[in-house]
């Protein structure tokens, strides 16, 4: 594992209006692990998300990308840094087809021109890299399956070489064997050196990729678990907030404890 | 052996890292058992060479999926054109003479320009109701500083032009900076512009303009030689199939899947058939309107901004999703101001070739009626209301529509009231196609 996290996020804190979303969050994922986020509803676990990807920036805290203070106040700035996310309501245009949603914002193009041809081409390519199967690559998403759509949105991110993955619920609308394939190209990814970030509910999905499980609750950070050595029911009390251990006392506010 | 469920994505793309199978990808691997020809179909070496009967298979089926979807592109539209003209045609035989279709074809452009605007808006889906007053403006901005001013023609069609798109980047800033719903800025606008265009024309109503000048000249010059005539229609079809062979060879060169040479023949047969039929005819009575080939640049580059450039894709996205498309990296509130610029900058000139048909900056296109047919002719033509589908052809086959109904019954000389109802019929119908569509969609998309 490298010395050098690939981001650290300290003391992150976002509020919607009246309500807390974030609070003095922190977060280390390094390239080549994968590292849960699991929490209740409204835990702030896509609000972290959107806050890694730029779509809804932190109102205060530090992000470190490989040890470099940076700021993220836009998905431009995440894109360029190779922060490529999958959210959870897929963010696809439903007008555009195939290529045209993956190459959105950084349309392949000769003086101006959009070059369709090279553009399906690698989606071709990618998609067949992928072993994934789509139909047609020129319909409009719309008439695509929730599991197609799915793996759209998730070949989208894998365009153009990322170096840290975030992943919202992706095995949402996936079937029994495509979780299974997706788990394996987490797999394949992390042992590529990239950095994943994966949100999910399944604890199956999390025991069987995941490094270590960071627990949101309530906006906060509620505890740091190696898969390896924790119990499910620990984690799974750390969630819900019934548990009082030493790693959620570490990060946890006393007043969170109660429940 | 290719296919083996997508936890292997790294055979190309890193062929430089160590083999990396670890022990839980491998205890996994008999979940992946996609059938062994996944992902064959789309692969290099079978792409190029496809039998003529899957050719026409999938033809076929993309037919289907599309008559499933209700998206037929323009076919519906174009039936209710030969409709249209075969009723009036029957009820008076002058309705498809060279002369009337001549008239036609230069009353469509004023019109047609705006909804070529009026399609940029709806595209990302909102509205713009300023275009009338926008048009009404840039005639009289046009006729009192060329006339009262006598500042010099050309000068005077920028200037016009430039107020146009200075009134749309001002629609467009405060719907996407401030956060004004379009309709309310854009209606604000409808009535502020007319103001000033009121104003403008003072107490006299209207301002006639040079009959012989450079405006003027926008609907009035004609061409009849051959070369003009004839050679634009070639030139138009040898550019179509060039395009359209050199696309096609692009594809096949990087073992992609192609269409058949023949539906690039029968495009192209079809293209040559109505601008060669179009010249023939407008030849007998005056020659190819100037006008005509204007709106038509017009088109096939609004068209091809559209279809051909990241901007364009820009656009289309933000009808699609604008959320999506910001997380994707568009800058959404600069399209947004950008497309009510060119919303604006079309009213301007479209307004500037109503000016021309009269020879005088006058009060009518602020009526209201410029309005209404602009954005009935997009939405006829087949430009969804809500965002995301459409196309600038359209505005030139939905102003054909409204103006051929109008041209038809004033041949036979039915009332404005009974006009004014049929136009509406025909929008509402439009309308109730474009929501039943996009139903149609909704349902059979994902929830």
């Amino acid at each position: 594992m490298p010395v050098q996290p690939l981001l650290t996020l300290r003391g992150v804190s976002k509020r919607f209006a009246a309500v807390q979303a974030l609070m003095d969050v922190e977060l280390e994922i390094s390239g080549g692990e994968v590292v849960a986020l699991m929490g209740d509803n409204a835990a702030g676990k896509s609000t972290l998300v959107k806050v890694i990807s730029g779509v809804g920036p932190a109102d205060k805290g530090v992000m470190e990308w490989q040890g470099r203070a940076i700021q993220i106040r836009r998905p431009q700035d995440a894109h360029v840094l190779g922060i490529a996310t999958v959210y959870q309501d897929l963010a696809m245009c439903d007008n555009l087809d195939v290529v045209g949603n993956l190459f959105l914002g950084r349309e392949i193009h000769r003086l101006g021109v959009l070059d369709e041809v090279e553009m399906e081409r690698r989606t071709r390519e990618l998609l067949h890299t992928l072993s994934i199967r789509i139909p047609d690559v020129r319909v409009p998403v719309a008439s695509l399956s929730g599991g197609q759509r799915q793996v759209v949105a998730i070949t989208r991110s894998l365009l153009g070489e990322p170096r840290l993955l975030l992943l919202d619920e992706p095995t949402a609308s996936l079937g029994v064997e495509q979780t299974g394939q997706l788990l394996d190209l987490i797999e394949e990814l992390r042992d590529r050196g990239l950095g994943v970030l994966l949100i999910s509910h399944n604890m199956g999905d999390i025991k069987a990729v995941a490094d270590r499980v960071a627990v949101l609750r309530l906006g906060r950070n509620n505890g740091l678990f190696d898969v390896n050595t924790a119990s499910q029911e620990q984690i799974i009390s750390s969630i819900t907030g019934a548990a009082d251990n030493s790693v959620a006392q570490r990060t946890t506010h006393p007043e969170e404890t109660w429940p | 052996m290719r296919g083996r469920g997508w936890g292997r994505p790294t055979r190309t793309r890193a062929a430089d890292t160590p083999p990396t199978d670890s022990p839980r990808s491998d205890s996994r691997q008999s979940d992946s058992s996609d059938p062994p020809d996944s992902g064959r179909s789309d692969s290099r070496e079978s792409a190029g060479r496809r039998s003529l009967t899957e050719q026409l298979g999938a033809h076929a089926r993309a037919v289907r999926r599309r008559l499933g979807e209700g998206d037929l592109g323009p076919v519906p539209v174009l039936l209710a054109l030969a409709v249209t003209w075969a009723v009036f045609q029957g009820l008076n035989p002058r309705f498809l003479s060279p002369r009337n279709l001549s008239v036609l074809s230069v009353d469509i452009v004023g019109t047609g320009i705006i909804a070529v605007g009026i399609v940029f808006v709806l595209l990302i889906g909102e509205i713009d109701l300023s275009v009338g007053s926008l048009a009404g403006l840039a005639g009289a901005v046009f006729a009192s500083l060329n006339v009262n001013l006598g500042m010099p023609e050309w000068l005077a069609v920028l200037v016009a032009v430039a107020c146009g798109a200075a009134a749309g980047c001002l629609h467009g800033f405060s719907f996407a900076k401030i956060g004004v719903p379009a309709f309310v800025v854009t209606l604000a606008g409808l009535l502020a512009w007319n103001g000033v265009m009121l104003y403008l024309l003072g107490t006299e109503t209207s301002i006639n303009f040079s009959e012989t000048g450079l405006v003027a000249t926008l609907t009035s010059r004609y061409f009849d030689t051959v070369v003009a005539t004839y050679g634009v229609a070639a030139l138009a079809t040898a550019a179509y199939l060039l395009v359209s062979c050199r696309d096609r060879r692009r594809r096949a060169a990087a073992g992609m899947p192609y269409g058949p040479m023949t539906r690039i023949w029968v495009r192209t047969a079809l293209l040559a058939v109505a601008a060669f039929t179009a010249v023939h005819v407008l030849r007998r009575f005056a020659g190819v309107p100037l006008a005509l080939l204007i709106f038509l640049a017009v088109i096939v580059a609004s068209d091809l901004f559209l279809r051909r450039t990241p901007y364009g894709r820009r656009v289309l996205a933000l009808g699609g999703g604008p959320e999506a498309a910001r997380r994707a990296g568009v800058d959404v509130t600069r399209v947004r101001i950008a497309v009510f610029m060119a919303s604006g900058t079309l009213a301007a000139v479209g307004g500037l070739f109503v000016a021309s048909r009269l020879t005088s900056a006058s009060q009518v296109p602020g009526s209201g009626m410029l309005l209404i047919n602009a954005i009935a002719a997009a939405v006829i033509g087949g430009t969804s209301l809500f965002g995301g589908r459409g196309s600038p052809w359209s505005a030139l086959l939905g102003v054909l529509i409204i103006q051929s109904i109008a041209s038809g019954m004033a041949l036979l000389g039915v009332e404005p009231p009974i006009q004014f109802i049929v136009t509406g019929g025909v929008l509402y119908v439009a309308v109730v196609l474009d929501s039943l569509a996009r139903r149609a969609a909704v349902a059979r998309g994902r929830p």
